[in-house]
């Protein structure tokens, strides 16, 4: 499996470190509740399918990847930098 | 039908005309005091163990492909009792004991070989540790000795005792632990089950759970809707997507983890060795191929397969630890579906929906649990009460916090077992 990292390019998966489901980006407000943040760090969807999940290029550029991936087939359809989806959410609540 | 050495001796002059198939492939009917959802090693259990311990017979274990057909059938064999924590300790010793009365049990050879398992440590840190979990284990009324050098010298002379990179100072040995055959662990209780009214469906995907009022009613599936005054989820490998029917999602992610035999060689490995260092164990079947594994590939995956890197760890930690088995040639290998829970530990429990039960979250642990999970989880299903040697295997334990058995003490996250 070789993830395309958006700075570096394509490269091996033993240079990134796998975090999970992309669920980090959706962080509930501090006050949100018992049941809001059991969610969040506990469950998953857990597809068994296409996921977003969260991948972090260690042995490369160290920025954080949002990695769209099959889990049936491993097949990845797109990479994204986290920061900028980030960025998309600040805009996007601003 | 009973097997027995005069069996065997009277088939055996008679042509091996007798032998009839070990149970019956039922037709779904439609209803049933309680569904099982799954097939595997702990479906079957917990259909024995409902039929045989509490009585009720009007049960239908549904599986999707064939029985057996998934992880009971994909494991690596080992059967021990080696755990540290309240919780994993007292259940896993109910279940090595289930294992050594299951023979006789289930009249059947599931070739148990309490060959011992030898747990090697690297440094004076890891003896420490052994002598605690070993002194856990033995209060606990299990059986665990530390094994000097010396001694392990001459139990195992074949290691690389002074290699840089981890030079071996010793093991703890579980000497009840060791290996079972996989695939006679299922077909076992499958027959247990089938003699005593069990119906055993094949072929039979369940699509859809009914819940009506907060209770479950029962399930649609493949060949037909199934009324059903229980349900119980024991699908590990697809428990998502099961609870998914049901409306829950889970605290579980589903990983990769991959296994290797070699071609069958000259009986040359006694015991079942784990290198923890190199995330690395091994066996030797009883047809003589090397059986051994690694770590999870760690990316969550369904596709039954890994990738090479990790091929390649497990090789090198092979090498690191026996250079000897380097001419060996690796015949196959495949990868498994783990439920993996964020302290790696299982559950079974009820769910907040009436009559709907689950148990998931096996990890990489779940063929040695297989008895113990069918007995506690029989249980648990027939009086609505946790039997007490998996009472600690509950769901609402990470909303809580209480509870939590991280036996590797790595920290309660998804991605760090």
């Amino acid at each position: 499996m070789r993830i395309t990292c958006p700075l570096c390019g394509a490269r091996d998966r033993r240079e990134f470190y796998y975090k999970g489901d992309a669920v980090a980006l959706d962080r509930p407000d501090p006050a949100a509740g018992e049941a809001a943040w059991d969610d969040y760090v506990h469950n998953r969807d857990n597809p068994a399918g296409p996921t977003r999940e969260l991948w972090y290029h260690e042995s490369g550029c160290s920025a954080w990847l949002v990695v769209t991936r099959d889990t049936r087939t491993h097949e990845i359809s797109g990479v994204d930098l986290a920061s900028d989806l980030a960025a998309d959410v600040a805009g996007a609540g601003a | 039908m009973r097997f027995s050495g005069l069996r065997v001796l009277k088939e055996g002059l008679t042509g091996n005309k007798g032998w009839q198939a070990h149970w019956r492939d039922a037709e779904p009917k439609g209803e049933y005091d309680v569904v099982i959802i799954g097939g595997g090693g702990h479906g079957l259990s917990t259909a024995y163990y409902l039929a045989k311990n509490h009585g009720i017979r009007s049960v239908a274990v549904l599986e999707k492909g064939y029985l057996g057909g998934g992880n009971v059938g994909r494991n690596t064999t080992i059967v021990r009792a080696n755990y540290f924590l309240p919780g994993n300790s007292e259940f896993y010793s109910h279940s090595l004991k289930l294992w050594e009365g299951l023979e006789q049990d289930l009249n059947y050879n599931t070739m148990l070989s309490q060959r011992g398992q030898i747990t090697l440590f690297h440094s004076d840190g890891q003896r420490d540790a052994a002598i605690r979990r070993g002194n856990s284990i033995v209060n606990q009324g299990d059986e665990a000795e530390l094994l000097s050098l010396a001694q392990l010298k001459k139990m195992v002379p074949y290691l690389d005792y002074e290699q840089q990179r981890f030079p071996i100072h010793g093991a703890l040995i579980s000497r009840r632990s060791g290996t079972a055959r996989h695939d006679a662990v299922a077909w076992g209780y499958a027959r247990g089950a089938s003699e005593r009214g069990v119906d055993l469906v094949q072929n039979c995907e369940v699509t859809g759970i009914d819940i009506e009022g907060g209770k479950v009613t029962g399930v649609q599936t493949s060949r037909g809707a199934i009324k059903a005054k229980k349900v119980a989820m024991i699908v590990a490998g697809r428990s998502s997507q099961v609870a998914a029917m049901a409306g829950m999602r889970l605290p579980i992610e589903s990983h990769v983890l991959q296994a290797f035999v070699t071609e069958g060689l000259k009986p040359c490995i006694d015991h079942v060795i784990s290198f923890g260092m190199g995330h690395f164990y091994i066996s030797q079947s009883d047809k003589g191929g090397l059986v051994f594994g690694g770590d999870l590939d760690f990316y969550a995956s369904y596709a039954q397969r890994g990738n090479l890197p990790m091929v390649e760890h497990v090789m090198e930690a092979g090498m690191t630890l026996m250079p000897a088995i380097g001419k060996a040639r690796v015949l196959r290998s495949w990868g498994g579906i783990m439920d993996m829970s964020p302290d790696g530990s299982p559950i079974i429990d009820r769910t907040h929906i009436g009559g709907l039960y689950l148990n998931c979250g096996w990890c990489y642990g779940g063929f040695k649990a297989v008895p113990g999970s069918g007995y506690s989880m029989a249980h648990l299903v027939a009086t609505d009460e946790p039997h007490e040697p998996a009472a600690r295997f509950r769901l609402d334990r990470f909303r809580t916090g209480y509870g939590l058995m991280d036996e590797e003490g790595t920290g309660m996250q998804h991605n760090l077992h």
